[in-house]
């Protein structure tokens, strides 16, 4: 892993949401920074802030207060013109349900950033033949998603993410839809795509999942209680942020083989079933 | 994104509900062809009219016995005989404006030919009213002054009298013929004419010299005309003049006091004509002022199912906005959808009423004109209310929130 540049700096980034007179505080004066070639992985209870992060993070949103440097720029305060194009350019999705088109093939799926990027159609087709091949899709490239299975329809969403070299890629939760044997499939593509120093910033309840990142990110209340580093592909073992139970839930049983008592995964394991 | 792949997608999305896109069109098409078959119709009429009267001659007046007034008990016009040949012969003499004069009797009549026989439309009249309604002969000539002073029976016909009584293609000159079973020489055949503004046929006739008509078909009072009389306006331009001077001079023959109604009529052809268009025009503006209502509500169809396909796609725009369309982008997406179901209805409109006209005018043997500046207005109106009902649907997409717009249900 190298690192070699700070590819996002968040300064304060606070997101209020406003909803009549009840103010929420999804994201409260965080600050942190991310290098290139990084594989974060953000943790938290429901509720802790963490789409509200990618959201800011992916150029989706625009802080309420603070700076969001990215690649050096700040795009804190940019048009909704200027951040589709930043979108476009610079970040690529994947999303928890896919949003692939229907009735569209995984080519032609994947091809859509592109399109925006005003590519002429020949590039465009062999980019995005080279991004299905890169995701394992070579022999599907023709089929519609209702002709994928969940893990192939992740895939092509991944192929649609990198195709067009992005610094940076956001995934919220993007196994959350998948088994356990699939989601151990896309892990190991996103661990390629990281060793072939692609910087992913990915959200999950689940510990196995986190336990392919390079970095871990607690959060609770809007706030990042935890930033810890680890070792890709060790057991994750995690400090304990103080006090991140969730007092309205009864504990569910500890899966044996991570019943490291006290510790966060344990917790996180919890939240994996909620 | 150029305008290419924008049209591209706007295709697929509309031809991805083949139903419903089509149903949507069949708004268009329905307006715009109501608006072209009404335009195209209601400017033949209009062409008719203007093609009848300048083949009448623009410095056509007729004079004719009775008053103006069509109101109750008075009698309208030709109620009573108040032309008298000595008017006539005072309007061909005293005025310097008239460059001719005729006078018009008509009848019908039956005609019998060796072959066969027909029934038409017998006019008494002299060789000045050929000139009056500038006919010309397909053969042989029209009949003399002489003709008329001596009455001798001769007669020209009208083309579709020639083919009724002798077949088409023969020439009669020379031939007899029968009227009312008085035997009258063939002396010449019109030219073809073709039909008349209200159906009258003009080939469908037979001129015979007035002196011959009043003595051998139709006799009447000796002193009074009992018809028309046809004038020639020695001035196309000023046919205004002869109009008035017309009217003094017969006020001052029929003795007329100062402020009473006249006894007889005067009418300018322009003017007849002129009234006649503007009632044309205003039943073509009428048409297609309900055609064009019905192309506004072709118009909401489309606001409509655009409105629906914005919600129906509200997380493809999501995503499409996240992996880079600008607001503008898919702006212009809807837009080009509802302008291209707006287009491809409007030139399925022009062409599907063009086609109605064509079957109507066949049908009711209207005639028509299709002035080709509509066709590009009609198209053009299309696409304005294409964008005009697009413009708020498209709007509503750009304006969506990417991330609210992925998290639609
Ligand atoms: N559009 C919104 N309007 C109002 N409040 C919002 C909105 N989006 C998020 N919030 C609030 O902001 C807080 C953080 O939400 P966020 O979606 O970031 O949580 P999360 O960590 O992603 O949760 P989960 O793990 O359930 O996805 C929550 O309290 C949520 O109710
Ligand atoms: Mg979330």
């Amino acid at each position: 892993m190298t690192t070699n540049g700070t590819l996002v700096a968040l300064d304060k980034v606070t997101r209020l949401y406003r909803m009549g007179d009840v103010e929420v505080q999804a994201l409260r004066q965080v600050s942190t920074t991310i290098q290139e070639g990084e594989f974060v992985a953000v943790m938290g209870s429901s509720g802790s802030g963490k789409s509200t992060l990618m959201n800011i993070l992916g150029c989706l949103d625009r802080p309420t207060s603070g700076r969001y440097l990215l690649w050096e720029r700040d795009v804190s305060r940019l048009g909704r013109a200027d951040l589709a194009e930043i979108r476009n350019q610079t970040l690529g999705f994947v999303f928890q349900n896919f949003n692939l088109l229907a009735r569209t093939s995984a080519l032609e799926n994947v091809e859509l950033p592109l399109i925006y990027g005003g590519l002429a159609s020949r590039k465009r087709h062999r980019r995005a033949t080279e991004a299905l091949q890169r995701v394992g899709l070579g022999d599907r490239m023709d089929h519609h998603p209702n002709q994928l299975s969940g893990g192939q329809q992740q895939r092509v969403a991944i192929a649609r993410a990198i195709v067009s070299d992005p610094r940076l890629i956001l995934a919220d939760e993007p196994t959350g839809n998948l088994d356990s044997r699939t989601t151990a499939e896309i892990m190991g593509l996103f661990a390629e795509l990281n060793q072939a120093k692609m910087t992913i910033v990915l959200v999950t309840h689940e510990v196995d999942v986190a336990a392919y990142a390079s970095r871990i990110l607690w959060m609770k209340d809007g706030q990042v209680v935890l930033d810890q580093p680890h070792t890709p592909s060790t057991p994750l073992v995690l400090s304990h942020p103080d006090g991140d139970q969730d007092p309205g839930r009864p504990e569910p049983p500890s899966p044996p083989d991570r019943s490291t008592d006290g510790s966060i995964a344990s917790l996180a394991a919890q939240q994996a079933h909620t | 994104m150029n305008l290419l792949m924008v049209f591209k997608v706007a295709l697929r999305a509309l031809l991805r509900n083949k139903m419903r896109s089509f149903l949507t069109l069949l708004g268009i098409i329905i307006g715009v062809s109501a608006v072209i078959a009404m335009v195209a119709i209601g400017q033949g009429a209009q062409k008719r009219v203007e093609d009848t009267f300048s083949s009448m001659g623009s410095n056509l007046i007729i004079v004719r016995s009775g008053s103006h007034g069509a109101g109750g008990a008075r009698g309208g016009v030709g109620s009573r005989l108040t032309l008298t040949w000595t008017d006539l012969e005072a309007i061909q003499t005293e005025l310097s404006s008239v460059q001719v004069a005729a006078p018009v009797l008509q009848t019908r009549a039956q005609l019998l030919s060796e072959l066969d026989n027909w029934n038409t439309q017998v006019l008494g009249t002299s060789p000045e009213y050929f000139l009056i309604r500038s006919w010309s002969m397909a053969s042989g000539s029209v009949f003399t002054q002489a003709d008329v002073e001596g009455a001798t029976q001769t007669a020209v016909l009208g083309q579709t009298v020639v083919d009724e009584l002798f077949g088409a293609n023969y020439d009669p000159v020379g031939q007899a013929i029968r009227i009312n079973n008085v035997p009258f020489l063939v002396t010449g055949v019109l030219e073809e004419k073709g039909q008349s503004q209200w159906g009258e046929d003009f080939d469908d006739v037979v001129l015979v010299p007035y002196s011959t008509y009043r003595a051998r078909i139709s006799g009447g009072l000796q002193q009074y005309i009992p018809g028309s009389i046809f004038v020639a306006a020695t001035d196309p331009d000023d046919t205004s003049r002869t109009e008035l001077e017309l009217t003094q001079l017969l006020r001052e023959r029929h003795s007329i006091a100062e402020l009473a109604e006249e006894d007889f009529s005067v009418h300018n052809l322009t003017e007849m004509a002129e009234a006649q268009q503007e009632g044309t025009r205003t039943f073509t503006m009428l048409l297609a002022s309900i055609a064009a209502v019905s192309l506004l509500v072709g118009g909401i169809g489309i606001m409509n199912i655009m409105l629906v396909s914005v919600t129906e796609r509200t997380r493809e725009i999501g995503l499409r906005m996240a992996v880079g369309a600008r607001p503008t982008d898919i702006l212009a997406q809807f837009l080009v959808e509802s302008l291209t179901l707006s287009i491809v209805g409007g030139l399925l409109g022009v062409a599907i009423g063009i086609s109605a006209a064509h079957l109507l005018s066949k049908q009711y043997g209207w005639s028509l004109y299709i002035p080709p500046d509509i066709v590009i207005i009609a198209v053009l109106f299309s696409a304005l209310v294409g964008v005009l009902f697009g413009l708020y649907p498209a709007r509503k997409a750009a304006k969506l929130d990417p991330i609210e717009a992925l998290r639609y249900e």
